[in-house]
């Protein structure tokens, strides 16, 4: 049978077999495993259909222990059922694994391999979570390419069904399930070829159902659970060879054949690597290359792990064999070595010691590579092989970093290189807006579906959400591609953006002869002036030809705006000759249709208006023989910086991360705060300008600047005597804090990302031309340098004092200094003003638990930190535990705050005598309740260890340990803050459970959920937060159910403090609702709106959609108070007036509801009239609440 | 008694049509007009930049922010079968031919000359009975002539007619330089009927915020004066049916304008106040008066108070501006 050559990643792959042959899919989003998800839940909301011709039923549960619990209780009624993930998502399946697998239960969980949140959390992939349950009693089948997991994925499914062992098949995070591969697609009936339907039935009669009902899941006593444990021995013993005979049925089917344990190399290897995963294809390509040159090496491919035979591994080694390297690409700290490398160890000397081995005992090493998606190269595996030379190799090594601690690694040639070199190997720098990595994608497929060759694109991110870096690594050519790896010698360069040339070393990866095309909006006769000396020298030394194309301008003149994608492709294609000029513009066009069809004929029609309009943009450059230019790269960070910030911080930046060595590495995950400042990013093409005249000193421009990149200070007149003399300022118009006192507004225009809300939301108009504003948009390029003068200027002017601000009004809580600044969070983002605005109010008592989600990587995400302190170097703690655990993370926190506050308490009574009466008295009745009263228990705690201090010195009384202990407990008998923040993801789903004990604790702790009602980080995945008819990942077709009421349910406590907030609507509720939340002593929950990229709107405006989602009371601001009903008053105060608009004028705004008229008409229409019921049921139920008055009700 | 009419060649059972509005959105409205005694329906407008602009907003919304970030390479469910072209309104209008007998009419707003022709066909092929031509030209161009402007009609006009078999009627706004003459370009370029007048929509500005706001108002009775003239005065000198629409509010306005010469009658801002069942009032009320002055068809009355056929057809000039002028002193 003819089948399709599809170029595809490997998580569609794993999701095409999956949706075909499985009933029930549960799912729940995990990077990198939620494209899997994403794609059934795709096509099951579109009607498509598996082998059997049924829709599998797609549905999201509300963590992966939920999924899993879903599965099992699927699985235990017979149908079919599957499950994705990955990371921290799979430890939370392991309980029930351990049953499925007990209960000899068929299924196949696809695993997008990911390491696993330690030191810190990583997206990236490795083996460490596919090792924490090696022990569950689930098979594992280990694919290393994107062909390997579709060909897994079907040959897994068949085993289990046969085995009745769980299988989980798994392969590495982003290095394979990013990947895209042209591979050879299965069709339909090959996959009821390889599902036996006796076996389907089989499965289906082991189903609890009272027709013919068992029990099953006893509970089992020490005479019997032993024995009963031991009765599965048999199916794990038959498990191997009944996958191997898939294989072989497999291999009939496709000519694909594949082992157990595989060897590839010499047949009389003398050294040989054993490992698993994508780096199998690296490590053939290798050796294929040392063989080539009588390099007597070879490899053992590792497919199915578990259950682990023995006697199949053994009869893969060569019995030439020396020497053995085994890699893992794990860690297990405190082991006595990585598991495969156990594995091996075992199974040799098992046999050995049955006199069962065919060759003599070799040498057998293990090492540790490819982390966290770790680089893996040639020159690494050389590496390995090289060691393996040694009369006494490195054991317990580590390939790939530079570990100068414990001299654990490898030195590797990063120089040596396999790649053939009839491959094509390109790279392409881009903009992650600019559409560079979706071009990339299309050309790929373009050149996998269009031509013979193999073809391979890997796409690398940086760890913005704004403004970040992309580079798409492209590989194709005559022969199979099994480069697993980044490409470092490339034959063409493409730089879409050409400010990245005085970022990065653009041409340091080209090899001689290459090609570098660059997007450029100077002049063909100007541009070689315009480029940076190394860029000039490698353009002559490595005899480089060289191409410009105004982008920007085809864009603009076809109404593609920023997006220069088309453009670009077209010009690839157009220089890399791989297809005659028209066929290649044809096959272009075929693309953009394919890919821009379902969003219509205008768009098609736009797209192809570029690729005709671009060749006549299209020039090649001739490349003089000299150096003229003087243009260096720029330094990664600015300013004076601190050693970390310079050695480690800044290399990271760089790019050069990977040569960071472990000694330069925290112990233990712990950072410095404050280095957010030191990354000049210059991405906004325009920022925001202010104009003193048309200003009112309102301060909402400062309120709403999602990276606090606007500041408000004001000051004596003498301060501005050193002033730069464009330093704007004007004379303050209020009196509060003084007469005489000036006003600036300062922008900081290197780290602002141009979103524009503060023009947005900025009420006043110069009346001359109300076109502008008192902050305006204008080009940054022209006033960097000066602005950057003028920021330096502006910061060094000191604060205001804390204490004399009047926190409750929101134009002077805006002179608070923030301590949460230039994050990576998205441009214009929604969740920020309010993390910002928590930091201004108590940021220098305060400590965050955050959930993970998009807080936890704008706030922690390496190489910078947001997070930062203040003059006196006070500033949030902040840290991560997981997903689901946050409000238990924070109560925590609150738990050992309190403690060492009652220690302290104790210790000042104790030592009364010592430190004397009047100051242990103030110190324990202080009230703390405002900045006044916090600085003066400061002052107290200072004096305190002022005292204990001269106490230790003097050492007279034998109290030193009680002086110790309460030097160390002083700080905290100053007020602590502890805020609990995340998104609806955890609040509403995955950390439910733990919010609401937390809430019910009546823990003084203050919960702030960032509710953009779709899992962000993850790309806009349902939560039960997601409102009823909006489009997001996991409800395709539309929310069917409503929100849940969150504020609500915990209302129902009655002593929870719960708000409900919208800066957008009203900044100033907002400001009131946070701070009688922290100043409420128990447990509160804010919930805010947070305008999102996932709502699909223009994000400059995102205050608007806040303040419309308020007017038609779909947000109804409230603030419920215990206190009041403390002193008989009715606690809930709504305070906003809703239903002034109907819901669809605000719906109508975001095309996460839009999209829904489009794609389902008539279910959106259904949707949005049951939506309205629902806005207006819930606001009769609030008005009603609202009115209650409890004096009359007594 | 007769109130049928014959409009760009379709019979219609009456001569009142809701013209193209909010209300032709619902099937529910449309069978509800029918049911009322309206004589046909003119759907709410496609704009072809509209359209445009949406497919440009959804797709830009959708994927501007798409592989920018690991963790999310994209935030919306792939797009497979989404409905950005015209296709809603193409749908609207097969099942308005599905759930009623009287006659369709599309209403166009077109933006390029291929558009306007490339959605006409469309319109036809969806079941269309005619098309109306609503051309939405300010011209805000100083260098651009009153020649060349209408000339853009004419040629809209024109490619129209030479891309579709169905009638065509032209709403027309009352802002040429000569209104007449350009009444008499169209219908030579191929328009089947006229309708006048369009109500351009009339921004506002909002002095709390310094802004420019749309301030949509619903036409008053006053306004059917400004068509009752030009009606009155194109009637049989033109060859296309003329339809009336602006500020008819009851029977007595229905009445004028056939008098005047309209074939028929389109109402929307008096059925946006009292209801669809408006519409049953006024033919009520009309043939009441039809009874009461023995009027056996409406045939009978139309153009009877028409430029030609009254006694003093200066009185629809501009000299009767004068007059009443001058009565004021």
């Amino acid at each position: 049978m003819e089948r399709m050559k599809v170029t595809i990643d490997g998580n569609e792959a794993a999701a095409y077999v999956a949706f075909n042959t499985n009933e029930i899919i549960a799912i729940y989003p995990i990077t990198p495993s939620s494209n899997m998800a994403e794609w059934c839940d795709t096509w099951a909301s579109v009607g498509m259909k598996n082998i059997w011709g049924v829709t599998p039923t797609v549905t999201e549960l509300q963590s992966e222990g939920g999924a899993a619990g879903a599965v099992h209780g699927a699985l235990q009624n017979g149908a079919l059922t599957t499950t994705f993930t990955a990371s921290q998502g799979l430890l939370l399946m392991i309980p029930n694994m351990y049953k499925i697998a007990g209960e000899l239960t068929s299924t196949v969980f696809h695993v997008s391999a990911r390491s696993i949140a330690a030191q810190a959390l990583s997206i990236f992939g490795d083996h460490s979570d596919v090792m924490s349950v090696r022990q569950t009693g689930f098979a594992l089948l280990s694919s290393g390419s994107v062909q390997e997991i579709m060909d897994f994925a079907l040959i897994a499914q068949a085993s289990t069904l046969e085995a009745r062992i769980p299988f989980l098949h798994f392969f590495d995070g982003f290095r394979s399930s990013h990947e895209v591969m042209k591979i050879e697609e299965l069709t339909k009936e090959d996959m009821k070829f390889m599902l036996d339907d006796d076996l389907i039935i089989a499965h289906r009669k082991r189903a609890l159902s009272p027709d013919n009902p068992v029990i099953r899941g006893t509970a089992q006593n020490p005479d019997v659970y032993f024995q009963g444990r031991e009765t599965v021995n048999p199916f794990y013993n038959a498990c191997p060879s009944i996958v191997q005979k898939q294989m072989d049925k497999f291999a009939k089917l496709t000519g694909r054949q594949y082992k157990l344990f595989e060897y590839v190399g010499a047949p009389d290897a003398e050294k040989i690597i054993i490992l698993m995963g994508s780096a199998t294809q690296t490590v053939e390509e290798t050796v294929e290359y040392l063989v080539s040159k009588g390099e007597k090496v070879g490899a053992i491919k590792v497919r199915l792990y578990r259950p682990f035979s023995i006697d199949s591994f053994i009869d893969a080694i060569p019995t030439t064999v020396k020497s053995i390297a085994v890699l893992d690409r794990t860690k297990e700290p405190g082991s006595a070595g990585e598991p495969l490398y156990q594995d091996v160890l075992n199974a040799i000397s098992e046999k050995y010691m049955n006199g069962e081995l065919k060759f003599a005992y070799p040498k057998v090493v293990g090492g540790r590579y490819g982390l966290s998606s770790k680089e893996f190269t040639p020159g690494m595996i050389k590496a390995v092989f090289d060691n393996l030379d040694q009369s006494k190799p490195k054991n317990h090594f580590t390939v790939g970093i530079v570990d100068d601690v414990t001299n654990l690694s490898l030195e590797y040639d990063p120089d040596f290189s396999v790649e053939d070199p009839q491959t094509f190997r390109g790279k392409f720098f881009g903009l992650g807006a600019d559409g560079t990595v979706g071009a990339n994608k299309n050309s790929i497929k373009i050149i996998g579906e269009g031509t013979d060759y193999y073809a391979q694109g890997y796409f690398v991110y940086d760890s913005k959400k704004s403004g970040s870096v992309t580079v798409s690594h492209l590989r194709f050519g005559p022969k199979p591609i099994k480069s697993t790896y980044l490409i470092r010698k490339a034959n063409f360069i493409a730089c879409h953006q050409q400010v990245f040339l005085e970022k990065m070393d653009m041409l340091q990866d080209a090899v001689e002869g290459a090609t570098f095309l660059l997007n450029t909006q100077v002049p063909k006769e100007k541009v070689w002036d315009s480029l940076p000396e190394k860029v000039q020298r490698d353009l002559i030394e490595k005899k480089m030809k060289f191409y410009i194309i105004d982008a920007y301008k085809v864009a603009q003149e076809t109404g593609m705006g920023v997006r220069i994608n088309t453009t670009m492709q077209t010009c690839f294609f157009a220089i890399s000759n791989i297809f005659p000029k028209e066929e290649a513009i044809s096959l272009i066009k075929d693309s953009i249709k394919k890919t821009y069809g379902a969003k219509g004929d205008k768009i098609v029609k736009m797209n192809f208006d570029a690729v005709d309009k671009t060749l006549d943009n299209l020039f090649e450059v001739p490349v003089p023989d000299k150096v003229t230019s003087n243009i260096k790269l720029q330094p990664a960070i600015q300013g004076d910086a601190p050693e970390f910030v310079k050695e480690v911080l800044a290399k990271i930046i760089e790019g050069k991360g990977d040569t960071i060595p472990v000694s330069k590495m925290p112990v233990d995950g712990t950072y410095p705060l404050s280095s957010a400042r030191y990354e000049k990013r210059n991405i906004a093409l325009e920022v925001p300008v202010w104009d003193p005249e048309t200003c009112i000193q309102c301060n909402k421009c400062v309120m709403v600047c999602p990276h606090a990149t606007i500041r408000a200070k004001i000051f004596t007149e003498d301060i501005v005597k050193d002033a730069p003399p464009t330093f704007k300022y004007t004379k303050f118009r209020s009196k509060d804090y003084g007469d005489n006192l000036l006003y600036s507004l300062q922008v900081a225009v290197e780290d602002c990302t141009g979103c524009a809300l503060c023009v947005d939301v900025c009420p006043a108009k110069n009346k001359k031309e109300t076109r502008l504003k008192a902050i305006n948009m204008a080009d940054q390029l022209s006033i960097r340098e000066i602005e950057r003068a003028n920021w330096d200027f502006f910061f060094k002017i000191p604060d205001i004092d804390r204490r004399k601000v009047a926190v409750s009004k929101v134009k002077d809580s805006q002179f608070l200094q923030p301590l949460f600044e230039f994050s990576g969070a998205c441009s214009g983002c929604g969740e920020t003003p309010y993390v910002k605005l928590v930091t201004q109010l108590f940021g220098d008592r305060t400590i965050i638990a955050n959930a993970t989600g998009c807080s936890s990587i704008y706030g922690g995400n390496l190489p910078t930190t947001p997070y930062s302190t203040d003059n006196n170097g006070r500033g949030p703690a902040w840290s991560n535990s997981l997903f689901e655990d946050n409000a238990e993370f924070g109560y925590g926190f609150r738990l050992a705050i309190d403690k060492h506050n009652h220690q302290a308490k104790l210790l000042l009574q104790k030592l009364a005598g010592d430190i004397g009466d009047d100051l242990v008295s103030a110190l324990l009745n202080a009230k703390q309740k405002d900045e006044s009263d916090i600085y003066d228990q400061r002052e107290r705690v200072a004096a305190l260890k002022q005292k204990l201090n001269d106490l230790l010195a003097a050492n007279t009384n034998g109290k030193a340990e009680d002086f110790k202990h309460l030097l160390s407990l002083a700080d905290y008998l100053v007020k602590k803050s502890v805020w609990i923040i995340g998104g609806d993801g955890w609040a509403y789903d995955i950390g439910y459970g733990g919010l609401d004990h937390v809430l019910a604790s009546g823990a003084n702790v203050n919960m702030l959920v960032l509710d953009t009602e779709v899992y962000s980080n993850t790309g806009g995945q349902s939560s039960k937060s997601t409102p009823r008819g909006a489009v997001a990942k996991f409800a395709a077709a539309g929310k069917p159910a409503g929100k849940k009421d969150l504020g609500l349910m915990a209302m129902s406590y009655g002593n929870v403090y719960v708000a409900k907030i919208a800066m957008g609507a009203n900044d100033q509720h907002t400001l009131r609702a946070i701070l009688e939340a922290e100043a409420y002593d128990g447990p509160s929950l804010i919930i805010a709106y947070s305008h999102c990229i996932a709502h699909g709107i223009n994000m400059a405006t995102g205050m608007n959609n806040q303040k419309a989602a308020v007017d038609s009371g779909y947000w109804p601001l409230y603030r419920y108070n215990p206190e009041l009903a403390l002193e008989g008053k009715n606690p809930f105060k709504l305070e906003s007036k809703g239903l002034k608009i109907p819901f669809k004028d605000y719906a109508y705004m975001e095309t996460r509801y839009k999209m829904l008229t489009k794609s389902h008409p008539e279910l959106a229409a259904k949707l949005i009239k049951e939506a309205q019921e629902d806005v207006i049921k819930r606001w009769k139920e609030y008005e009603r609440m609202a009115a209650w008055e409890p004096e009359k009700a007594n | 008694m007769d109130i049928t009419t014959n409009y760009l060649g379709l019979k219609l059972k009456s001569p009142i049509i809701p013209s193209a509005g909010p209300l032709s959105e619902k099937i529910s409205n449309i069978r509800e007009m029918e049911d009322a005694g309206a004589g046909a329906v003119v759907l709410y407008s496609i704009f072809e930049e509209q359209i445009e602009h949406e497919q440009f907003e959804l797709d830009y919304l959708t994927s501007i922010h798409a592989e920018s970030y690991a963790e999310a390479t994209s935030y919306f469910p792939e797009p497979f079968d989404f409905k950005a072209g015209p296709e809603e309104y193409l749908d609207l209008i097969r099942k308005a031919k599905e759930s009623v007998n009287m006659p369709i009419i599309a209403s166009l707003n077109g933006k390029s000359l291929g558009g306007w022709t490339e959605y006409a066909k469309l319109i036809e092929q969806a079941g269309a009975d005619a098309l109306e031509l609503n051309i939405y030209l300010l011209p805000t161009d100083i260098h651009k002539s009153s020649n060349a402007v209408e000339q853009m009609y004419v040629d809209i006009v024109k490619a129209v007619r030479s891309s579709v078999k169905i009638p065509i009627a032209v709403k027309m706004h009352p802002f040429f330089t000569s209104t007449a003459n350009v009444s008499q370009q169209l219908v030579k370029a191929g328009a089947n009927g006229l309708v006048l007048f369009n109500r351009f929509y009339q921004p506002d500005i909002d002095l709390e915020k310094l802004e420019v706001v749309p301030n949509v108002l619903l036409s008053t009775p006053m306004a059917m004066r400004l068509p009752l003239r030009w009606i009155a005065i194109l009637y049989n000198r033109v060859n296309a049916d003329l339809a009336a629409t602006s500020g008819i509010y009851n029977a007595s306005d229905v009445i004028k304008m056939i008098m005047a010469g309209a074939k028929v009658t389109m109402m929307l801002s008096s059925l946006i106040k009292f209801g669809i069942s408006h519409i049953a009032d006024v033919i009520t009320e009309m043939k009441n008066w039809m009874e009461e002055k023995e009027y056996e068809s409406i045939s009978m009355m139309r153009g009877s108070m028409s430029y030609m056929n009254v006694d003093d057809p200066s009185k629809f000039e501009r000299v009767n501006y004068m007059k009443i002028l001058h009565s004021y002193k």
